[in-house]
């Protein structure tokens, strides 16, 4: 049977009507992993209780249990701590941690029945745009090895997008699950800030972190995110408000709905194959029965600068927490002792740490200190809040927000690596729906001229995901790639 | 713009000791950077609250009472890199 190209929802039909088990399934994907990764280094660790967790899901089919995801193998970011599975967040600083608990993410998952295939590679941290910042060496792209596979979800998105998961967990700071969804050719979703709980996922920015599935489908990811979604007591920022049943109310129809292009994204410096795309989704929206006009978002311009300032304050300190003393590295002090506290510090996280984070930490610190705090965090705080009011003035005037997800293809590997600030432009259209807190997605619609994956992005009011939904579906429809493998795959 | 000393000073502030490589490249890195940043001054923000938390904040509330957190106590001991029963355990600081 081919499998690896089937959508959750269709594999969970094929589960329901015991035309396959989950322990046939999930051994299916165990023996892709196996044959395929080393090629592609998409997982950092295989659960080695996956077939066990198959077996109890299979047994409690047989008892007539249910669950949403009764069965299903779902691939987590390595950033998500799994109780007894290591979590690396593929530093050298958590090498060999072992949470003693998992992440509400993935307790939620694991309660509607999914089974955990493993842990994903990722740029360390989570900071970085191509999974090249991974202490495990990077992720390659499916579609072509040569290439990054975006990040710093990089081995989530490569896992889907070679058909060694049907969805996975990633996270997105600053566009951390959406670029790379658009690099590899999956559908990538981060929900409204609030709607899924960070309680458990190894923290990088916290007014700006949020965990989203990436799937083959639309109908998935709006499945995924029902099941993750909703108020957490443990993560206090998490909002009370209903998860509506986004994948059962899903629809392509999209008369009376108004897509507001976005000015400055569709007016930046675009490879012509990104803008070719571009024109296609919106002749596909005005198919499917949308209204579509231009919207400006003057600021969305300083978005590179306002996010790395915000992000890289709220790194500085909530990476500080590594310090060699009750979990993960520690230096080693027994030919050269520590001459003091402060020694004993530096050593450990400038061992611990890899050069980006490092580059992060200092960033914050010095935006965050006596005589730069005015000008770098204050400053950026401020431009945030005008950017969202120009994001919910649009939003008066549209339902969705649209515009490329990255302004070209995936890059070489190596290509961008050495120039930070190339790097961090790589965020540019991601950025602000961190920044402001809204909804936003990459779907795929088509290929560069050299078989590379191009995606387009979608935003939504705070809490409206039902639309961005449908609106991404209604282009899924049309484009028609949603079981394309890269070759060999 | 950034020198290498102030590099060495944010390290320091930081916690952060660097190899040869980042104390070499990480000023030119900060000026480039800290340059692109400087378009945030061109924008006029007199009066403006800044942003924290993106979404409309929900207060929760509940009653501050002590819960016992399932397995805490050795459990989360075990993990640090060395330890003394229930004890983290670090080495002698000479200084």
């Amino acid at each position: 049977m081919t499998l690896q190209n089937k959508s959750l929802f269709e594999l969970r039909k094929l589960l329901e009507q015991k035309e396959i088990s989950s322990k046939e399934l999930t051994g299916f994907f165990l023996e892709r992993i196996e044959r395929f990764d080393s090629a592609l280094n998409s997982f950092v660790t295989v659960n080695d209780q996956a077939l066990a967790q198959a077996e109890r899901a299979d047994e409690k089919r047989a008892r007539g249990e249910k669950g949403k995801l009764l069965g299903l193998p779902v691939g987590i970011k390595d950033l998500l701590c799994t109780k007894g599975l290591k979590t690396t967040a593929a530093s050298k600083m958590l090498e060999n941690f072992v949470p003693p608990y998992s992440a509400t993410v993935v307790t939620r998952l694991e309660g509607e029945g999914a089974v955990t295939l493993g842990k994903l590679n990722q740029d360390e941290f989570a900071m970085g745009s191509s999974s090249e910042n991974s202490y495990f060496g990077p992720t390659k792209n499916p579609w072509n090895p040569q290439f990054v596979p975006g990040g710093s979800s990089g081995g989530s998105a490569a896992a889907v997008a070679a058909g060694l998961a049907p969805a996975t967990i990633g996270t997105d700071t600053g566009g951390s699950i959406r670029q790379p969804a658009g690099f590899c050719g999956i559908v990538g979703v981060k929900p409204t800030y609030g709607r899924v709980s960070r309680y458990g996922i190894v923290a990088f920015a916290s007014s700006l972190d949020q965990a989203g599935p990436m799937t083959r489908t639309v109908k998935d990811a709006a499945l995924i995110s029902e099941v993750i979604s909703g108020f957490d007591p443990y993560d206090s920022t998490t909002s009370e408000k209903s998860v509506p049943a986004w994948s059962e109310k899903i629809s392509g129809a999209l008369s009376g709905k108004t897509i507001g292009v976005i000015k400055e994204f569709v007016e930046a410096k675009l490879h012509p194959d990104v803008k070719e795309q571009v024109d296609r989704a919106l002749a596909m929206f005005k198919e499917a029965g949308a209204t579509v006009k231009e919207v400006s978002l003057p600021h969305s311009d300083l978005s590179i600068p306002v996010y790395y300032m915000v992000a890289t304050s709220e790194a500085s300190s909530n990476l500080a927490r590594y310090d060699g003393v009750r979990y993960g590295f520690r230096a080693d002090f027994s030919a050269h002792p520590a001459e003091s506290v402060e020694e004993f510090y530096c050593r450990t996280r400038g061992e611990g740490f890899g050069s980006e984070v490092k580059r992060r930490i200092m960033l914050g610190t010095y935006a965050l200190s006596s005589g730069y705090y005015d000008a770098y965090y204050k400053k950026a705080g401020q431009i945030r809040r005008l950017l969202a009011d120009q994001f919910m003035a649009a939003f008066k005037q549209v339902d969705v927000l649209f515009g490329p997800v990255t302004a070209s293809p995936a890059f070489a590997i190596g290509d961008r690596v050495s120039d930070p600030l190339a790097m961090y432009l790589n965020d540019i259209f991601t950025t602000s729906a961190n920044l402001v807190g809204v909804p936003g997605m990459s779907v795929p619609v088509g290929f560069s001229k050299e078989g590379l994956p191009i995606g387009v992005q979608l935003m939504a009011a705070p809490f409206q995901e039902q639309v961005m939904f449908d609106a991404a579906l209604a282009l899924e429809e049309r484009a028609g790639i949603s079981e394309r493998l890269p070759n060999g795959y | 713009m950034i020198s290498k000393d102030q590099i060495l000073k944010i390290a320091k502030l930081a916690r952060l000791s660097l190899n040869k490589q980042e104390e070499e490249q990480f000023a030119d890195q900060f000026s480039a950077i800290l340059g692109y940043f400087e378009q945030m001054s061109a924008v006029n923000t007199e009066g403006v609250e800044p942003l924290i938390t993106p979404t409309e904040m929900e207060f929760h509330w509940r009653e501050d009472e002590a819960v016992q957190w399932q397995n805490m106590g050795s459990e989360v001991v075990e993990r640090s890199p060395d330890h003394s029963g229930k004890l983290f355990k670090v080495p002698p600081v000479v200084g």
